[in-house]
């Protein structure tokens, strides 16, 4: 009872919350000293937070196809379905489309709202033909009667690129929603901040993607 | 960059709350030449990146590997692929300034270690321990 109501008594404030000076601790000591973090360094980190949980739900659909790559139910596996020419492809242009949002992330440093434009119509093309093969993938797939629902090594497996191809989609629709709201509300500050969270969500899918093609598609061809 | 005593401010060790930064965004520089070097990085990461792909693509059916390594080989790339991405496009360091990004990953690889080789560990000792469905017919025949 006594040390915190002393404390308070004394006007101070015993775990030095966000007093920095006045309560004598060094400034910005990591201990909340210097106030609460920039609106900006809160934002980026909690969507950090997300992708991280975003990654943990892709490692447990990873799991599931590992442990069901087996059970094939006397139907096809890799080496038979998976053509890796289009993977290549898939994976170019995925990991262009990386790249061009870090040069959309520059031009929205520079506040330049053409450069950003352009170089988030890029990274959406390529994105749009990601997916298009993909979908055409999985529609070849499907035709010669390897659906999800004919083995459990084909259900983990759309389950899981599938997943994948879900987020892109979704990011698409966001890159487009930041590429109307840069064009009509210019660089304001909360704007801003989402394109700093799409950019992150945007890269975290191209890693996701980096597991994919080599676990699934690369090590799926060569181990059969 | 990080050296510049005039924009680290007067404290330059330990974490500054303040200071941290945005997950994702590159060191707080944003003038022209800086502008120039953020280039040179995303390109850095696009051409390694990609050399790490093209490898991953063309280990399938080679004989440069030992033959039983090539599986550990693209695992070995993509990893390291993974950690260009993250250097390089997402920025992370494990400066002062990054790092309670650097250590909420650190938690989601242990997380996704953790989900990953644990459920393969189990399930590979479940198979192995199950009776096989050809001696369950023998046995009910």
């Amino acid at each position: 009872m006594s040390a915190p109501s002393t404390a308070l008594r004394a006007g101070r404030d015993p775990y030095h919350l966000g007093h920095g000076a006045d309560a004598g601790v060094p400034e910005f000591s990591g201990h909340g000293g210097g106030g609460p973090a920039p609106k900006g360094i809160v934002v980026g980190y909690g969507f950090w937070i997300f992708i991280l949980s975003d990654v943990v739900m892709f490692s447990a659909f990873f799991a599931a196809y590992a442990v069901l790559l087996d059970a094939r139910a006397g139907g096809p596996g890799p080496r038979e379905l998976f053509d890796l020419h289009m993977t290549a492809i898939e994976t170019a242009c995925l990991l262009l489309s990386s790249f061009t949002c870090g040069l959309a992330s520059m031009a929205v440093g520079a506040r330049s709202l053409l450069w950003t434009e352009l170089a988030l119509l890029v990274t959406g093309l390529l994105g749009t033909a990601f997916i298009g093969i993909e979908i055409s993938e999985f529609a070849r797939l499907v035709e010669r009667g390897a659906g999800p629902t004919h083995s459990g090594f084909l259900s983990a497996f759309f389950t899981l690129v599938g997943c994948h191809g879900v987020h892109v989609s979704c990011g698409l629709l966001w890159l487009g929603t930041m590429m109307a709201q840069f064009a009509a509300k210019g660089f304001r500050e909360n704007i801003c901040h989402r394109y700093l969270c799409f950019s992150l969500f945007w890269h975290a899918l191209d890693i996701i993607w980096v597991g994919i093609f080599s676990g699934v598609y690369v090590i799926g061809v060569i181990t059969g | 960059m990080n050296t510049d005593p005039t924009s680290r401010g007067r404290t330059a060790a330990g974490s500054r709350v303040g200071e941290d930064r945005v997950a994702g965004a590159p060191s707080r520089t944003l003038d022209e030449d800086s502008l120039g070097a953020e280039l040179r990085r995303y390109v850095i990461g696009l051409v390694l990146s990609a050399l790490l792909t093209v490898a991953a693509f063309l280990s399938v059916g080679t004989h440069l590997i030992y033959g039983p390594g090539i599986v550990m080989a693209v695992v070995v790339f993509g990893l390291a692929q993974v950690g260009m991405h993250l250097v390089f496009f997402l920025h992370l360091t494990t400066a002062p300034d990054n790092a309670n990004n650097a250590l909420a990953l650190a938690f989601g690889f242990l997380i996704v270690c953790l989900i990953v080789f644990g459920s393969i560990w189990i399930m590979y000792h479940l198979n192995h321990n199950m009776i096989p469905p050809r001696e369950l017919m023998d046995m009910r025949g």
